[in-house]
C-alpha cells in the first residue's frame, strides 16, 4: 500500500516536474549583443527563431512572440506591421492564428510562421467538478492485487485484510462513480500447462470476486476474465517471480 | 537411459558429417529392406530431382514401418526403367564383383540385401515435372519380372522445388503404403506462432513447409485443434475481450459461425470422428469450467461434466468416438481422466504423481501421448505415451527442455509436439518410438501445434 502511494505521488511529482520544465524551456539564446547586427546587402536575412509561447491559449489570453533576425534591413510580422529585427510582442488572438514573418535584403527574403493555437473552451454541461482522482486513478491507487498458492484458487488467509481493504476502497469508488466498472483478471504462473491455467484464472479471478461480492460490493460492478499465463508479470524462472504471477489483478472498465 | 544411448549416435552423426557414414544402421531389426535410386531426369527437371530424391530419403529413412539401405551400398548402375531390367540370377561364375545392378539379385544378395527396389526417371512434360516411380519385390521366388512388380506410379506436379518436393513425398508414402503407412501427404499441422507480433493461429504443411497465418487478429489467439474431416480450425482467442470459441474454414480461411454461451470461458475444442458435434470446455453457468456438447455451430449446447473440479482439454477416441480423455484436477494437481461421451464412467488413466496434461489420440485409438512431470519440479514436462487398456507408459523426451502438446499424425508414426529446447518454443517432430526428432520451425516462438488429417 505505502509504495503503491509513494508511487502514485511520485507519479504526480514527475509530472509537475515535467510541466514546470516546460514552462521553464529555455528561450533561445539572446541577440548577438556584442557585434551589433550589421546589415549586409550581400547575404540573405536569416531567422534565427520565431516562437509563440505559450502556443496553445484560451481565447482571450495572451501569447508572446518572439523573434529575432540578422542581414535584414525590413522585417515585416504579418496583422502587426514592420518590427525591429530582435522583440517580442503580446498578441490576444480569439481563434487560431498563424502569424507570418517576412525578413527582406536587398540578399533576399527570408520567411517564417508561428501559430498560436486558440484552444475551445469546455462548455459547462462536458465539464463536471472532477473528483481529485479519477476512479481508475483509486483503483490503481488503492485496490490491491490478491496472490494465491501454486494450483490453488481460495483466499489465502494473510489476504484476507487485502481483500477487506479492496472491498472498502470499491465500495468508495461505485459510490462516487456509479457508472464504473471493474474487470478482475486471474493470471497464473507459467509452470502449469497453459490449458489447465486458463481454467484456473478463472477461478481465482471468480473466487476474488466472490469474496468481494460477501463483503457487499456490487457484483454487477465487477467482471471476470482469466488471461492463464499468457500475461505474465515477470519470467525469470524463479519462486519469487512465480508467486507474483499467480494473482488476481483489477483493472478499468471491460476489456 | 535408453534415450541417452540413442542421442549419442545421432550427435556422432551430425559432427563427423553425413557423407563419411558408410556403415548400414539397422535400426527396426526384422522390418522389410529398401532400397531406393536416385532418381534423374534430363532438361528442365534435372536440377528437381536432387530435392526429389532428398525428400524421398528423408521420408523413408525417418520411417519407423522399414528400414531404409544406405545408397552407399548399391551398384554404380541402377535401372531407371522397366526395360532396364534382366531377368533371372546371373550365373555365379559370370558375376561381376561389382554387380551392375540390372538384375534384382544384385539388390537381394550382399552388400545392398535389399527386399525391395525402387527406381524410376523423372521428365519434362508441358512445363510439368513428372516422374516415374516403380517399386519391385527382390524376392528371389518371382517367376517373373511382371510379378516382382509392386507398383509402377506416375508423379505429376508443377516444375519448381515445392513440385519436387511434393512429388517426392507422394512417391514416399506410395512405398511405405505397402507396408501399412497412412500417407500423411495433404496433412497440415496447425499451430500457434508470434512471429508477427501477436499470438495467432498458423498453419504448414506437415513436413514444415508453406507456413502460413490463418488469422490476424492482434489478440491473444490459440489452442488449435481440427475436425477430423480435415475442413474445420477451432481455436480459443480473446479478440471479444475474454477467452471465447472461434472457428475457420481450412478451405477459404474464412470465420464460421459459431454461438459462444455466455460465460467468462469457452474453449478446448474436439470434434467427435464424424466432425459433426464438439465437446469443449466451459464455465457455463458458473463454477470451475466444466465439459460441454454442442453441434458444430455452438448449439444444442448440454453440460456433460459436473465435477466441481477443473475440467480441459477434451480429447474424443477418434476410432470409436465414445470416449474420450480430458484433464481433471478433480484429485488436487492435473491429471489425465478418461470418460464417456456422457461424462460418466470416470477413470483416471496418468499415475496420479506430478501433472500430466495435453492429452493426445493415436489415430487407432489405442493409446494416448501426453505430456507429464512425472513427479518432478512442476513445469519440467516431457512426451509420455500411453497404451490407454493397459495403462503402460512409455518416456520419448528427456532432459531435453520442456515439451508439450503431443499430436499424433495420421499415419500413427509420428508425433508433433513443442519444445523448448534451444530457447524458445518450436515445433518438433518425431517418430512414435521417440526416435528421428527434429524442428519444422525456426521463427519466433511457436507452441499448440495440433495436426491435422488430409480433408476428405
Amino acid at each position: 500500500m505505502t509504495t503503491r502511494r509513494a508511487a502514485v505521488a511520485f507519479t504526480t511529482v514527475f509530472m509537475l516536474a515535467l510541466a514546470a520544465a516546460c514552462h521553464k524551456k529555455p528561450l533561445p539564446p539572446p541577440p548577438a549583443s556584442a557585434p551589433p547586427p550589421q546589415p549586409s546587402a550581400a547575404n540573405k536575412p536569416t531567422i534565427n527563431y520565431f516562437t509563440a509561447e505559450p502556443s496553445t491559449i484560451s481565447s482571450g489570453q495572451p501569447s508572446s512572440l518572439r523573434w529575432s533576425v540578422t542581414d535584414a534591413t525590413n522585417v515585416q510580422i504579418d496583422g502587426i506591421g514592420q518590427v525591429s529585427p530582435n522583440g517580442r510582442r503580446a498578441v490576444y488572438p480569439t481563434s487560431t492564428t498563424t502569424y507570418h514573418l517576412t525578413a527582406t535584403s536587398s540578399g533576399g527574403t527570408s520567411e517564417a510562421d508561428a501559430t498560436v493555437t486558440v484552444a475551445t473552451p469546455p462548455t459547462p454541461e462536458t465539464a463536471p467538478a472532477r473528483p481529485t482522482q479519477t476512479s481508475a486513478e483509486m483503483l490503481a491507487s488503492q485496490v490491491q492485487d490478491v496472490h494465491f498458492d501454486y494450483d490453488k484458487s481460495d483466499i489465502r488467509g494473510q489476504d484476507q485484510t487485502i481483500i477487506q481493504s479492496d472491498a472498502t476502497a470499491l465500495k468508495t469508488i461505485f459510490a462516487q462513480d456509479p457508472t464504473f466498472v471493474v474487470t478482475i483478471e486471474g493470471h497464473c504462473d507459467e509452470r502449469g500447462s497453459a490449458e489447465y491455467n486458463l481454467a484456473l484464472g478463472d477461478r481465482r479471478a471468480s473466487a476474488t470476486k466472490d469474496a468481494l461480492v460477501s463483503l457487499g460490493v456490487p457484483g454487477d460492478k465487477l467482471k471476470t476474465i482469466s488471461y492463464g499465463k499468457e500475461r505474465p508479470l515477470c519470467t525469470d524462472p524463479t519462486e519469487d517471480c512465480y508467486a507474483r504471477n499467480r494473482r488476481a489483478h483489477f483493472s478499468a472498465g471491460t476489456q | 537411459m535408453r534415450l541417452r544411448f540413442l542421442a549419442v549416435p545421432v550427435f556422432a552423426c551430425a559432427a563427423i558429417g553425413w557423407q563419411q557414414i558408410n556403415v548400414t544402421i539397422i535400426k527396426n531389426p526384422g522390418k522389410p529392406l529398401v532400397a531406393v535410386t536416385d532418381l534423374r531426369a534430363s532438361g528442365a527437371a534435372a536440377s528437381l530431382m536432387a530435392t526429389f530424391n532428398s525428400t524421398v530419403v528423408s521420408d523413408l529413412g525417418n520411417s519407423p514401418l522399414i528400414n531404409f539401405i544406405p545408397k552407399t551400398l548399391y551398384p554404380l548402375q541402377v535401372p531407371q526403367q522397366p526395360q532396364d531390367l534382366v531377368a533371372g540370377v546371373a550365373p555365379s561364375s559370370a558375376r561381376p564383383v561389382n554387380p551392375q545392378g540390372k538384375r534384382l539379385t544384385d539388390w537381394s544378395l550382399p552388400p545392398v540385401s535389399a527386399n525391395y527396389l525402387g527406381f524410376g526417371y523423372g521428365a519434362e512434360d508441358r512445363g510439368q515435372l513428372v516422374v516415374f516411380g516403380w517399386f519391385y519385390s527382390t524376392a528371389p521366388n518371382m517367376p517373373s519380372l511382371q510379378q516382382a512388380q509392386v507398383f509402377g506410379k506416375v508423379y505429376t506436379a508443377t516444375q519448381d522445388a515445392a513440385g519436387a518436393v511434393d512429388a517426392g513425398h507422394r512417391y514416399a508414402a506410395d512405398i511405405l503404403a505397402q507396408f501399412g503407412g497412412t500417407s500423411l501427404v495433404g496433412s497440415r499441422i496447425v499451430f500457434v506462432s508470434n512471429r508477427s507480433g501477436a499470438k495467432e493461429i498458423w498453419v504448414m504443411n506437415w513436413d514444415g513447409t508453406d507456413q502460413r497465418q490463418l488469422t490476424r487478429y492482434g489478440s491473444t489467439s490459440t489452442f488449435p485443434s481440427a475436425s477430423p474431416d480435415g475442413r474445420i480450425v477451432a481455436f480459443t482467442s480473446y479478440t471479444a475481450g475474454y477467452p471465447a470459441i472461434y472457428m475457420l474454414s481450412l478451405d477459404t480461411g474464412r470465420r464460421m459461425p459459431f454461438y459462444n454461451q455466455r460465460a467468462s470461458m469457452n474453449a478446448f475444442v474436439t470434434f467427435t470422428p464424424d466432425s459433426k458435434r464438439i465437446i469443449f470446455s466451459s464455465t457455463a453457468g458458473g463454477g470451475a469450467a466444466q465439459l460441454f456438447t454442442a453441434n458444430v455451430d455452438g448449439s444444442g449446447f448440454r453440460r456433460l461434466t459436473s465435477s466441481g473440479a477443473i475440467e480441459v482439454e477434451p480429447k474424443v477416441n477418434p476410432k470409436t468416438g465414445a470416449d474420450l480423455v480430458d484433464v481433471s484436477g478433480r484429485t488436487g494437481y492435473p491429471q489425465v481422466y478418461h470418460m464417456n461421451m456422457e461424462g460418466a464412467d470416470v477413470h483416471r488413466l496418468s499415475a496420479g504423481t506430478g501433472e500430466a496434461t495435453n492429452p493426445g489420440w493415436s489415430p487407432d485409438g489405442i493409446h494416448i501421448a501426453f505430456a507429464w512431470t512425472r513427479g518432478f519440479e512442476p513445469g519440467n514436462y516431457n512426451i509420455f505415451v500411453m497404451d490407454v487398456t493397459s495403462e503402460q507408459t512409455t518416456q520419448l523426451t528427456a532432459n531435453e527442455g520442456r515439451n508439450e502438446n503431443p499430436t499424433w499424425a495420421p499415419d500413427g508414426a509420428h508425433i508433433a509436439y513443442a519444445s523448448t529446447r534451444g530457447g524458445r518454443s518450436q515445433i518438433w517432430v518425431m517418430n512414435a518410438d521417440g526416435t528421428g526428432k527434429h524442428p519444422l520451425t525456426q521463427t519466433g516462438n511457436n507452441e499448440k501445434p495440433f495436426w491435422v488429417n488430409a480433408e476428405k
